[in-house]
């Protein structure tokens, strides 16, 4: 066996490298959950529009971004598999239906735009809405699913699964109105500001029913951790940041209100980072409970996905912000403006 | 001839589902047929993407550089396609790495220190770098400079070939595997990863990539070259198009005959790597001296079943086998499959190896004439060759789809050559009313997404047939008799 490189074999490159893994994961997470969350809000919020130019500004603002940023749930699946290869085969395998269900709902939503523009039918065309809108509430759903199932194991038939999963849709809708408030003409930003309002204070009501029936229940143990400092903290801050959100959306400032909206789902990620640590997976009939140190792979090859792979990870960022300044302007049915 | 029910027992060993009393698919079974179809799909837009990559990137340069119309038509007319291509791509692609953990569990647990990493990296420096400049490409063409917009496509190609790499890393390993050690956690025998630059590059890499990344080149340039002989089958004078069916044929030059003779040597590398699977790709059952066939038809039904030395009419060289496999040594002696306590479906592997190349000698044939023709300077007047064209748009899909039968169904019983059997690999909690259920899922939607991707090729093809003032008229079917070839030279 020959020694590769000059990468430690025997040891992580510091001490606490798994734990950053996993709060790398969960940044992979959160980025998933925040972009693509509003991409699955402008296709709810498209079911409302009925007006043929409203439907085209919608698709124009959804088109050039939303492939990049449902790539961070490949990076969110395969970071996992690379740090936690027992997470992830748990994970999935623990919840077959859910998983496979959503990557389908994923499936449609991706295909229902590309799809409606290859041809100018209205039969066609419906079809293709459906499968955008379908697909946009429901992929938010099941992934919701996944995660409360995962978070509170308690299986993903379960109270607490189902209201996270509503939970993510109430959010995507509000983190979409917000997107499309901020960057679309004043007559559409005043209904989205109407929606997202609603939205908003749908999903702040659902995670005080959700937290109610985890507490009441104790389900998976978590009533201690969000009875504690950090997490009345991040309950605290997701209710100051959604109220505040809908006062300035009410004096029509749309950016300062996508901001706020944004903290909602990064919020909701950073809940799920604490119900689980230190464990990673909770125990369920698969097997028992693991914490970050008990699935985390050996050091070599932890060390090198972090050599290799953070570098990398920063480019991405940078592609992110160039993307989005190219594709910075108010969005009109054409495509986005100047 | 055998019944239906023993083609599935060879193939997927015993246990097999159709006894006629079971309503759902035993777990495994079902895993192994969704995880094969449904990787089946992923590549044809895969290979789209690979393989149109260098026909974007050339045409968006001749566009911007000689602003001459017939390159923009050609640019923005594959650009659909690759756009359609790459969304399915996307959609298809996700499952995949999903299948891993829902229907494989053991698999990603046993491997994935190993190639968790490899697919982490193709994440985030291909995926994310298609996605992004595909966005830049498809809708930002007034929105940067000529120079971006050029770097955009080259960036999206590159992406597209880079995750070809990262994805073959992993499944080179899988047949070759290497830089690895066997270690227990949390109870479970797992390898862990002791040399990096060993597993990521295993004997089988770089074989692999060549052959896929010239395999989807080939099977691309087939489908351009028959679009193309299609519209100017329509319209003999479309420009855009006789140049596109020029640049196919002279790509299809170069990259068929290297295909065959790469492939050559790559039957000798998997000779002395996986001689099982060798065995099963020649129908080689005894252990002794083998012969090499070169060709071989089945001379009864049985011979389908089971394509073994007395059932064929092969042309062979005797003994040829032995020579390349050792070496050198015309006596030498190969261990056949007699010799192994568990095969793959050997009828699977050997028709579908024969098929691979028997198309690829088709391919240099059809390259070949093409470049006579175009020494002539006919290639777009030939009614023969053009129909033989628009006919072999398929089929470099169906040699590169008949490639990897061989390369994954060759390597059963094992998922990973020696480490682990895919038996051992699938899930044991997943439920046989599960996995039918997704498993009927995958098949219903997947054929819907593939129908509507070839809608798509078709609604794009008559639009662009609209564009040049084709009349539809109903007697002028390609298949149809050869039509007059209106004010061209039919003839020398
Ligand atoms: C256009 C498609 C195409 C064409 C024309 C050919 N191949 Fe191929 N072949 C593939 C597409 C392909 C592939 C992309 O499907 C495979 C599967 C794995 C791989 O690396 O490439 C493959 C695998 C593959 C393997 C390895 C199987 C394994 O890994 O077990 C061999 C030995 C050959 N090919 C040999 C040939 C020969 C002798 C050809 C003669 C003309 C040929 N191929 C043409
Ligand atoms: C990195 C790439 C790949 C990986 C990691 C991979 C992995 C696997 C796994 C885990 C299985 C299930 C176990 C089995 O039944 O063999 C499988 C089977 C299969 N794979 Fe691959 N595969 C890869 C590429 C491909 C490609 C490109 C194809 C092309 C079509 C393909 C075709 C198949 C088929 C047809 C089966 C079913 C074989 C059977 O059930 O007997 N695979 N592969
Ligand atoms: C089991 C094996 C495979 C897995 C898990 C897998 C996974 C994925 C995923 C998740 C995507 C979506 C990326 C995005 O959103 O942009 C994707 C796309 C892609 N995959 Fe695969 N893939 C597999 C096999 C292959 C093979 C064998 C190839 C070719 C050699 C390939 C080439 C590509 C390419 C080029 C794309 C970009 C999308 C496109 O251009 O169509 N994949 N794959």
């Amino acid at each position: 066996m020959s020694k590769p490189l000059v990468i430690p074999v025997d040891q992580y490159l510091h001490p606490s490298l798994p734990d950053v893994w996993f709060g790398v994961v969960m940044f992979a997470l959160a980025m998933y959950v925040v972009l693509d969350g509003f991409d699955f809000g402008i296709g709810m919020l498209y079911a409302t529009r009925e007006d043929d130019h409203d439907r085209e500004t919608l698709l124009a603002a959804f088109g050039p971004i939303w492939d990049a940023n449902e790539v961070w749930l490949i990076a969110f699946g395969t970071m996992t598999l690379a740090a936690f290869p027992d997470v992830y085969s748990r994970l999935l395998a623990d919840n077959y239906l859910i998983a496979l269900g959503f990557v389908l709902a994923l499936l449609f939503r991706g295909v229902g735009p590309e799809l409606r523009e290859q041809r100018e039918d209205e039969q066609w065309q419906r079809a293709c809405d459906w499968s955008f809108v379908g697909g946009s509430i429901l992929a938010p759903f099941l992934f919701g699913v996944l995660a409360g199932s995962w978070v509170f194991s308690v299986g993903a038939i379960s109270l607490p699964a189902i209201l996270t999963g509503v939970g993510l849709v109430a959010v995507s809708a509000a983190t979409g109105a917000a997107f499309l408030a901020a960057k679309t003409g004043p007559a559409l930003a005043e209904e989205m500001r109407d929606l997202g309002i609603v939205a908003t204070l749908a999903y702040l009501g659902g995670v005080v029913v959700l937290l109610a029936v985890v507490i009441w229940t104790d389900a998976g143990g978590a009533a201690s951790t969000i009875l504690s400092v950090p997490g009345v903290a991040i309950v605290g801050l997701s209710v100051v940041a959604g109220v505040a959100g809908i006062v300035l959306a009410l004096r029509d400032r749309y950016r300062a209100w996508l901001g706020f909206a944004l903290a909602l789902p990064v919020l909701l990620s950073l809940l799920v980072a604490l119900l689980l640590y230190p464990e990673i997976y909770p125990a369920t009939a698969s097997g028992t409970a693991l914490t970050v140190e008990m699935a985390v792979v050996s050091p070599l090859a932890l060390n090198l996905t972090t050599i290799l792979g953070f570098p990398v990870l920063l480019v991405v960022l940078w592609y992110f912000k160039f993307l989005y300044s190219v594709f910075s302007g108010p969005i009109e049915s054409e495509g986005y403006g100047a | 001839m055998e019944p239906p029910s023993q083609l599935f027992d060879v193939a997927f060993g015993a246990g097999a589902p159709l006894d006629g009393t079971a309503l759902f698919l035993p777990a495994e079974f079902a895993s192994r047929v969704q995880f094969g179809w449904t990787i089946s799909v992923h590549i044809l837009f895969a290979a789209l993407s690979i393989g149109l990559a260098p026909f974007i990137v050339y045409f968006t340069w001749k566009a911007i550089r000689t602003d001459r119309d017939r390159y923009e038509r050609l640019r923005s007319f594959w650009l659909k396609v690759f756009a359609v291509g790459f969304v399915m791509g996307t959609v298809t692609g996700i499952p995949m790495s999903f299948q891993f953990g829902t229907n494989f569990p053991q698999f990603s647990a046993v491997a994935g220190e190993l190639i968790g990493g490899p697919l982490a990296f193709e994440a985030k420096m291909a995926f994310f770098l298609e996605a992004v400049f595909l966005g830049v490409l498809l809708f930002g063409r007034e929105r940067v400079s000529d120079r971006t917009y050029f770097l955009s496509s080259v960036l999206t190609g590159f992406g597209a070939w880079l995750s070809g790499f990262w994805i073959l890393v992993v499944n080179a390993w899988m047949q070759t595997p290497q830089g690895y050690e066997m270690i227990t956690r949390n109870g479970m025998e797992v390898a862990q990863l002791t040399d990096p630059i060993a597993a990521f590059f295993t004997p089988r890499m770089t074989w692999m990539y060549v052959h896929m990344i010239n395999a989807s080149v080939i099977a691309v340039a087939l489908l351009v070259a028959g679009v193309a002989a299609y519209i100017i089958w329509k319209k003999r004078d479309a420009k855009a198009w006789q140049t596109a069916l020029k640049i196919a044929v002279l790509i299809l030059i170069v990259a068929a005959p290297l295909q065959a003779v790469h492939g050559d040597a790559y039957g000798r590398h998997v000779e002395d790597t996986q001689p099982q699977k060798f065995a099963a790709m020649e129908g080689h059952y005894e252990t002794g001296t083998a012969d090499l066939h070169l060709f071989a038809i089945p001379t009864s039904t049985d011979a389908i079943m089971d394509p073994s030395e007395e059932n064929l009419f092969a042309i062979s060289l005797p003994r040829v086998g032995s020579f390349l496999a050792s070496g050198g040594d015309f006596d030498a002696v190969v261990k056949g499959l007699d010799e192994y306590e568990q095969n793959p479906p050997v009828p699977l592997v050997f028709w579908s190896f024969r098929f691979m190349v028997g198309l690829g000698f088709l391919f240099i044939g059809l390259a070949f004439w093409g470049g006579y023709l175009i020494y002539r300077d006919r290639l777009s007047d030939s009614s023969l060759y053009l129909k033989l064209m628009i006919a072999a748009s398929p089929l470099g899909y169906a040699a590169l789809l008949t490639g990897w039968y061989v390369t994954e169904i060759g390597r059963q019983p094992w998922v990973i050559q020696d480490v682990l059997k895919t038996s051992e690999a699938v899930s044991s909690t997943l439920s046989s009313t599960e996995a039918t259920a997704s498993l009927v899922a995958f098949v219903v939607i997947y054929i819907g997404l593939v129908l509507a991707a070839l809608y798509t090729l078709r609604w794009l093809i008559e639009g662009e047939l609209r564009e040049l003032g084709v009349e539809e008229s109903p007697n002028d079917h390609w298949y149809g008799p050869i039509p007059e070839l209106p004010g061209v030279g039919n003839d020398e």
